[in-house]
């Protein structure tokens, strides 16, 4: 059943990057993206199915090993979504400093 | 053929190079290499000569059954040397028309392009391959009439000529893509051989309309004529050019190209006469009427096209035959015309013919030239003109013979013949004659000597074969029309007088109505002023962009309304809608058959920690420090399910990025309004809530549906030959800096533009720190816990030796460039939270980029060094090393590349956090100065 468990998992944290993505400010919707970001690694990551104990690192006694394929796209991705979370703050920085204010559409309503 | 591209293309770049030495250089250099490139034919013409047809191939893309080939045959032959040949006199012209205050360097190097380009399109085997040259002839083409980019005319013009090219260019993809699959080959020798299969498929129709369609685009054949008198802002070497033996050659040439394959069938007739027809009538008409000198010669290079269209599409060898003689005979006079135009405009000011009169007293040197070059353009007889103009009356009259209403076709064409003639006198007697210049800006006079070479050059052309056309044009023109053909020739004679003959005739009828025509010319310029404008394709062409433009406009506004919320709503809930249909359209079973690991009491307890993080985080996300924190609990499990799945690389990896990204958002949150947001309406809420449900909810599913079902990976190939050829244990390392590493390469140079990108948009930005923090509080000014400040110094050696250890070993044993790269980025970014901006910045350089451009190039160099023992870019060498006290390990080339990845990774976070760092402390007010107010 741990399957199901990583499975609730991803989908929480997708809901709760939904949620925050729709809100009206900058910073929330940075806090939405990383978390569309954690849930889409998991995904990619789960995609090579759930293994456990059996790092893929060659050595003679080993019984079998985990899909490397995905970890590899994963670990580039994981430090990808760094940067594009980097880029979206500072954007939403730049904003600011242009609309004077931190609405996602740069109108302040409030 | 290859080495002669080369030559023209890495000309081109060494021409504009050349060209920060002075102008003339880049002439020069322009001149030598493209007579470089003729010496190169020499070779394969005295082959071609002989009867052969010559073949290159380049190896390219072997899975995907791509090779560069080329094929030199009398055809190609034909057109390579009017491409060179008079992309020389062109050169040479140009060299005195251009002002000093014009970029040579520009210019010649656009020149060489485009002749390259034209040069691969007539040279090209694969026809995929022609397709590529055909679309850089356009965009060179666009440079090349653009060049004068101050003048609004030029822009235009350059931009109706890449529409109209490039549209054609994308009906041309398709048609060579049908004709590429009923033939079953892309290779024109295939092609060429299988004309028969072609036209008895039921695609032939579309396709043949597809390849028409590109090649009329191109040779500016009605209803797409108007893009090239617009064209004719272009300097006049361009228009020289571009007009008379290449550019809008390349639609005839592929006419003459694929006529074995295509021709022969009613379809092709119709179309092909029927469109050549009509602009030939079309473009003398018009010709007549214009009072630029070059718009005249534009319309007359349209109307002539519409010629040499007419004879393919008449279909009978002969008329090919006699198609392929007007292409050499039309570039040979229609560029010296253009150059004559340009000389009379550079050197009277002046291309108007209503002010240009009486220039014979003047220029008469440059008269006499342009006049024997006019004449050969209205069919005089003993110059080149005549000899094709009769060849294809003969033909008309031949061809019309068979058909219903036959008798029609001799008709429209010496009514063509008639206005050709009309114009062509025009152009002589307006010009040259018919009394004085009227205020024109400066006194005619004649041009250097050296700029009337080219002109006299091809003047003497028109001449020689004009007189003796078997000792100058018929070798060349034979064995290009065997290229056309691919078969035997039909018999044809090149003597100039045949006996009274209706072509003949023909010829005589429209030199005196043409006559006639001239004399009349003043009421009928009355006439056309009144009602001529019905026929300007530019005011359609602008009234259909106009539309174009609005439609996409409206199409885009009611997309995009300008709020990313509703953007986001509406593109979750067409996820919602496409994942769910697709879903509820399968009918597969949620549950796959795979086995299901069990679950275990800590797993649980973490999850439900995550979850509890999560759910924390939304509900207090107004209080953002305290989000902020609880996000980064999330983070920390996201990477123990990494450690739990096997996947330490991962988890490392997670980890460091996670410590960077708080901090980051940490710095990025002091800049964000502090007074809480206000909270969304009630029913809002509820929906965001309930979307949000359904996608998480999705996303469950989808998870739960792909983990229990079995797969199959290609894994195993890289888990057997990771220790064989990439000399290392840690698999996913070695797929990231060996097996992958080009796409590893991709990834830290997008890395590097991200970092990049910051730095230019925090390179002006200024933002008002706040005085104080929510609760009113304001900032603690004490110095830096000391404490603090000396461990992390002290451990700052430690942090780096750790990192150098995980970059060493990564490739057998979790770690690598990347995680290495985090670590070291952590470490020092502990530096400037302990010591400070001002302690840590004179201690350590801010400027990280060359930090970044070192380790990319290194990465990048790394993979080419492997080319130097013939393998594949960024095949991994290696070897073992005895290091005392270590152990043994292996030297491997991959480590020079995951070093280059290190530096990338380091540089990049650096430098976003240094910068937001710095600004940072120039928001602040310093507490000395604010005690002093």
């Amino acid at each position: 059943m741990m399957e199901a468990l990583v499975a609730l998992v991803i989908g929480v944290l997708t809901a709760c990057g939904v949620y925050l993505t729709l809100r009206a400010r900058t910073f929330p919707v940075v806090l939405g993206l990383t978390f569309l970001s954690y849930a889409v690694n998991l995904f990619l990551f789960t995609m090579g199915r759930l293994t456990i104990g059996r790092p893929p690192i060659i050595h003679g006694t080993a019984a079998g090993y985990a899909d490397p394929l995905p970890q590899a796209l994963v670990l580039t991705a994981i430090v990808i979504s760094f940067a594009m979370t980097a880029f979206v703050i500072m954007l939403s920085l730049k904003a600011r400093e242009e609309l004077g204010n931190d609405h996602v559409d740069g109108k302040d309503d409030a | 053929m290859l080495p002669l591209l080369l030559t023209i293309f890495a000309g081109s770049v060494f021409t504009a190079w050349v060209s920060r030495f002075g102008g003339l250089y880049a002439a020069w250099s322009a001149g030598v290499l493209t007579l470089l490139g003729l010496l190169q034919l020499v070779p394969g013409a005295v082959a071609v000569f002989a009867g052969e047809t010559l073949i290159e191939r380049l190896t390219w893309m072997p899975t995907s059954g791509l090779d560069l080939v080329f094929r030199l045959d009398g055809l190609g032959l034909l057109f390579a040397l009017l491409i060179l040949g008079i992309g020389l006199l062109v050169i040479v012209y140009a060299r005195y028309y251009l002002s000093p205050r014009d970029c040579m360097g520009r210019f010649y190097a656009y020149l060489l392009l485009f002749m390259g380009a034209m040069l691969g399109i007539v040279l090209s085997e694969n026809i995929i391959q022609l397709l590529i040259f055909w679309e850089l002839t356009s965009l060179s083409s666009f440079l090349l009439i653009s060049y004068w980019q101050y003048r609004a005319d030029a822009r235009q013009g350059a931009r109706m000529a890449l529409a109209i090219t490039g549209a054609g260019g994308m009906a041309l993809l398709g048609g060579f893509v049908l004709l590429g699959e009923i033939a079953g080959s892309y290779e024109l020798s295939t092609i060429l051989a299988s004309g028969d299969v072609i036209r008895a498929h039921p695609h032939y129709l579309p396709m043949l309309i597809l390849v028409l369609l590109g090649a009329f685009t191109k040779s500016a054949q009605f209803p797409f004529h108007f893009w090239l008198p617009n064209a004719m802002s272009a300097p006049t070497p361009v228009s020289a050019y571009l007009h008379s033996a290449t550019m809008v050659k390349a639609g005839v040439f592929l006419l003459a190209r694929l006529f074995p394959a295509l021709s022969g069938t009613p379809e092709w007739a119709w179309l092909v006469s029927g469109v050549g027809l009509t602009t030939f009538v079309l473009g003398a008409f018009m010709a007549l009427f214009q009072h630029d000198l070059k718009g005249l010669l534009a319309y007359s290079t349209m109307s002539h096209l519409g010629l040499i269209t007419l004879l393919f599409g008449i279909g009978t060898p002969l008329a090919a035959v006699a198609g392929v003689f007007h292409i050499i005979n039309h570039a040979i006079f229609k560029a010296s015309l253009f150059m004559a135009a340009g000389i009379i405009d550079h050197e009277s000011g002046s291309r108007d013919m209503r002010c240009l009169n009486g220039l014979w007293k003047h220029m008469p040197h440059t008269a006499l030239l342009a006049m024997v070059a006019a004449a050969a353009m209205a069919g005089v007889p003993l110059l080149n003109g005549f000899l094709s103009k009769e060849m294809f009356f003969a033909e008309a009259v031949s061809a019309g013979t068979h058909l219903q209403l036959g008798w029609m076709l001799p008709v429209l064409i010496t009514i063509g013949g008639i206005f050709a003639v009309a114009y062509s006198f025009r152009f002589i007697h307006d010009v040259f004659f018919n009394g004085e210049p009227i205020d024109l800006p400066k006194t005619p006079h004649e041009p250097p000597r050296w700029m009337k070479v080219p002109v006299e050059l091809l003047v003497a052309l028109c001449l020689l074969v004009g007189i003796l056309p078997s000792l100058t044009v018929e070798p060349i023109l034979r064995i290009a029309a065997a290229g056309v053909l691919q078969t035997e020739l039909p018999y044809f004679d090149l003597a100039i007088w045949h006996g009274v003959s209706p072509a003949l005739l023909m010829s005589l009828a429209a030199a005196l109505g043409g006559g006639l025509l001239y004399a009349l010319r003043g009421p009928l310029f009355i006439l056309h002023e009144k009602h001529g404008d019905f026929l300007q394709g530019k005011l359609l062409f602008e009234a259909m962009m106009t539309a174009l433009f609005a439609s996409a406009g409206s199409i885009t506004r009611r997309l995009d309304t300008g709020t990313l919320q509703r953007l986001m709503l509406s593109f979750f809930i067409a996820v919602l809608v496409l994942g769910g249909s697709g879903y509820l359209g399968s009918g597969s079973p949620l549950r796959g058959g795979r086995e299901l690991l069990a679950l275990d009491a800590i797993s649980l307890i973490a999850a439900l920690g995550l979850i509890l993080a999560a759910v924390a985080t939304v509900v207090l996300h107004r209080q953002r420090f305290v989000a902020l924190v609880l996000i980064g609990a999330v983070g920390l499990v996201v990477s123990l399910i990494f450690v739990k799945f096997s996947a330490p690389d991962l988890a490392l990896t997670q980890l460091s990025v996670e410590i960077v990204t708080i901090v980051l958002l940490l710095l990025a949150l002091y800049f964000m309004p502090q007074r809480p947001e206000r909270e969304s309406s009630h029913p809002r809420v509820l929906r965001d809530v309930s979307i949000a449900a359904l996608v998480g909810g999705g996303a469950t599913l989808l998870t739960w549906a792909v983990l229990t079902r079995p797969y199959g990976t290609i894994a195993g190939y890289f888990l057997e030959n990771a220790k064989s050829e990439g000399g290392g244990n840690n698999v996913v390392n070695v797929i990231l800096v060996d097996f992958r590493g080009f796409d590893t390469l991709g990834e830290i140079a997008v890395l590097a533009l991200a970092a990049l990108g910051i730095f230019a948009m925090l390179e002006r930005l200024q933002l008002p720190g706040p005085d104080t923090d929510e609760q009113g509080r304001r900032w603690n000014w004490d110095t830096h816990p000391a404490v603090m400040a000396s461990l992390t110094r002290l451990l700052l050696p430690l942090a780096l030796l750790v990192s150098i250890f995980i970059l060493l070993r990564g490739h057998n044993l979790p770690g690598g460039g990347f995680i290495a790269g985090l670590i070291t980025a952590v470490a020092l970014i502990m530096q400037y939270l302990a010591n400070g901006v001002t302690w840590t910045q004179s201690r350590l350089p801010a400027n990280m980029h060359p930090v970044i451009g070192f380790g990319l190039l290194l990465a990048a160099t790394t993979g080419l060094g492997s080319w130097l023992f013939g393998h594949p870019y960024l095949t991994s060498t290696f070897t073992y090393l005895d290091w005392p006290l270590v152990g043994k390990f292996e030297v491997a080339s991959a480590m020079a590349f995951d070093i280059g990845v290190y530096l990338v990774v380091v540089g990049a976070t650096l430098l976003i956090l240094i910068h937001l760092g710095l600004m940072h402390s120039a928001s602040h007010i310093a507490p000395d100065t604010e005690e002093a107010r």
